[in-house]
């Protein structure tokens, strides 16, 4: 199976700030009633973007400026709680390439490495500068440099950190471990078979 | 040289090292329920892949199933085309379906132990975070991602790397009206909603020797809500006793085999841990939340945080936060906080010992007026347990609506959900933001004999006040 190397992200950025933002927040329960991952993403973040009628509330994600960003930054231990890929399937549908945090909860950085979103974590202080960098001018074109550990934006530039698999994995167009696992179907059946609680 | 149970389970079922230096995992046992479930079965079905050993996989429906309505189809379409969905996958592929007609359908972590799926040495995975739940066997069980699951269907492995081991121990004895519930709230208070990413979490000590294997079920299911991965309970002859005799446990001599593997499987003594932390069963009191994570929570007789005296910038700001949400006052008691909803169930404290306990202290009470109060078993099992031993009727003599097995309002993807702002007095696992179904829903999660106090006292209390038992 080929799959695009992603070794960077460019894109117009944006920051939904805040520390332990869990998945339930990123997308409410009640819109998992579905039986594709169609159309999530016009329900990322609902609740704190809209009002119970559907109104737009006062968010980054609902202001115009900040409209086709597609780099997401935020605050640490990001999409924390609830196991859910509907969360990093919200994000990619609703346009978002790459996240850039202080730090991710593990299921949910595992997820949007399998979905080919690479997940970066940067320091607290270098999120700030962007996100100021960011507000002084949305349109500006960041870079999330996955194959150099950088963030560029402008003249500002930021190291960043992924863990290595995941970089590998990304860099190298391996990210859907898809097909990887298929071809070690025999070495399967055979550690299977010394595993007497699975046996037909 | 000694390992661990985690290193030894994990070495059992390493097939081999993938390109980008994770391993390829074998998954002993995979559970599926209908909500994560469906798009991993359309991505196999786009790629012309077959399950790989149907056999290893268990399905069951929980999330989104009515808790009052049995019969099909549901009110809500859209919960009855997943369940359809989840029928139509199960009988195409091959794959043992729990559904509500057998009997035997639950929450997909109640459903695994109670059947005897779940079984120590063994590598588990489930599209649910509370996968974790399993570990109570001395299981490493893993949350999983919907392409992952795909991964499991098409391969029984999935890619990952391993997990560091943090070794806690909680010493001595449980003061009465101390539970597990309280001993996993106080381990993320102190640990941390993020303390725990990059481990799996050993419990242990005498507190965890003495357990059942339900409380070390409520332990272990809570894992993630510290932020670890995987949480287990090394195996011993609780958790045998336990097994013997279920439905999918070994028989006559695999028996015998079996708990030979299984004792030799627990961590041995003298092993290296990554990490080990020490908490006395005496700094233990019964907890409840009063924020928007489960790491902020207060012992029943200590007060909301304040902001102002919140130790930086980021603590102050998360206080804010939450109080603002909570509608709670800084330094003000957190008992006697007024609720509406008084939730027991879930796969954190849905279980028979859950409604036994309760049970005991329900009798000749009443709920407050103006709370509404209900009960979810588990599973159809719990249920029938329950049932047969008079406490359904325990429940609904004191003013609980007793209802059908399902995870109900925990997630509140079924009709089960708090409107506006209600606060609930909750025995489930999360008190996130709009959990419990309304987007400015509030959430206190408490052990099951709390929830039961907070219930008649119409407010949240100190069941050891509420039921005279210290």
């Amino acid at each position: 199976m080929s799959l695009p190397k992603i070794t960077s992200v460019t894109g117009r950025g944006v920051c939904v700030a805040g520390n332990d933002i869990d998945t339930d927040r990123i997308i409410p329960a009640r819109f998992m009633k579905c039986v594709t991952f169609d159309g999530l993403g016009e329900f990322l973040f609902y609740d704190v973007r809209k009002q119970p009628d559907g109104a737009d509330k006062p968010h980054v994600l609902n202001e115009p400026r900040f409209r086709g960003a597609s780099i997401l930054f935020s605050g640490a231990n990001f999409g924390c709680g609830s196991s859910r890929e509907h969360a990093p399937q919200a994000i990619h549908k609703h346009g978002f390439r790459a996240v850039v945090a202080e730090s991710f909860a593990e299921i949910f950085f595992g997820n949007c490495t399998t979905l080919g979103i690479p997940c970066l974590t940067a320091s607290r202080e270098d999120i700030a500068r962007i996100s100021a960098a960011i507000e002084a001018d949305p349109g500006a074109e960041i870079t999330v440099d996955v194959a150099g550990l950088e963030i560029r934006c402008g003249s500002l530039k930021v190291k960043a950190a992924i863990r290595a698999a995941a970089q590998e994995a990304l860099v190298h167009g391996r990210w859907d471990p898809i097909g990887e696992l298929l071809e070690g179907a025999a070495a399967v059946k055979a550690a299977a078979a010394k595993l007497p609680y699975m046996a037909a | 040289m000694p390992q661990s149970l985690f290193e030894k389970v994990w070495a059992a079922h390493a097939v081999r090292r993938l390109a980008d230096g994770q391993t390829q995992l074998l998954v002993g046992t995979h559970l599926i329920h209908e909500v994560t479930s469906p798009q991993a079965f359309g991505m196999l079905r786009d790629l012309g892949l077959p399950v790989a050993v149907p056999h290893r996989t268990f399905a069951t429906v929980d999330h989104i199933v009515p808790t009052d309505q049995f019969a099909e189809p549901y009110r809500d379409p859209l919960a009855q085309a997943m369940m359809q969905e989840l029928r139509r996958n199960c009988a195409d592929f091959g794959i043992t379906f729990f559904d509500r007609a057998s009997g035997k359908q639950g929450i997909v972590h109640i459903v695994g132990p109670e059947q005897g799926i779940t079984q120590p040495g063994t590598t588990i995975a489930c599209g649910d975070s509370h996968t974790s739940t399993h570990g109570a066997f001395g299981a490493v069980a893993f949350g999983i991602g919907t392409t992952q699951i795909r991964d499991v269907l098409a391969t029984q492995t999935m890619a990952l790397a391993p997990l560091k081991v943090r070794r806690i121990n909680v010493r001595g004895r449980l003061r009465p009206g101390v539970y597990a519930k309280d001993v996993i709230l106080h381990i993320i208070r102190t640990l941390g909603v993020n303390g725990g990413t990059g481990f799996a979490y050993e419990y242990g000590g005498e507190v965890f020797d003495r357990f059942s294997m339900e409380e070390r079920m409520t332990v272990c299911n809570m894992s993630i809500e510290g932020g670890a991965r995987a949480g287990y309970v090394n195996p011993d002859e609780t958790t045998f006793a336990y097994l013997k005799g279920r439905p999918y446990a070994p028989k006559g001599a695999a028996w015998d085999a079996a708990v030979a593997r299984w004792k030799a499987v627990a961590s041995d003594p003298g092993c290296r841990y990554d990490d080990v932390v020490a908490i006395s069963a005496d700094d233990i009191a019964p907890t409840v939340t009063w924020g928007i994570n489960p790491g902020q929570g207060v012992a029943i007789t200590e007060c909301i945080p304040d902001p102002a005296k919140a130790k930086t910038a980021d603590e102050k700001s998360s206080i804010d936060e939450a109080l603002a949400y909570m509608k709670l006052t800084a330094g003000a008691p957190i008992k006697g906080t007024k609720i509406d909803v008084a939730f027991l169930g879930s796969c954190t404290n849905g279980r028979l010992s859950d409604f036994q306990e309760v049970a005991k202290y329900l009798k000749g009470r009443k709920v407050a007026p103006g709370v509404k109060a209900i009960a979810v078993p588990g599973s159809q099992g719990v249920g029938v347990l329950c049932v047969s031993l008079g406490l359904d009727q325990v429940f609904r003599d004191a003013g609980f609506e007793w209802r059908e097995a399902g995870c109900s309002m925990c997630l509140a993807m079924n009709p089960d959900k708090l409107i506006g702002d209600q606060l609930c007095a909750s025995s489930s696992n999360r008190n996130f933001k709009g959990r419990q179904g309304s987007p400015t829903g509030r959430t206190i999660l408490m052990s099951p004999v709390m929830v039961a106090a907070a219930a008649i006292s119409g407010a949240v209390a100190d069941a050891r006040e509420v039921f005279q038992t210290s």
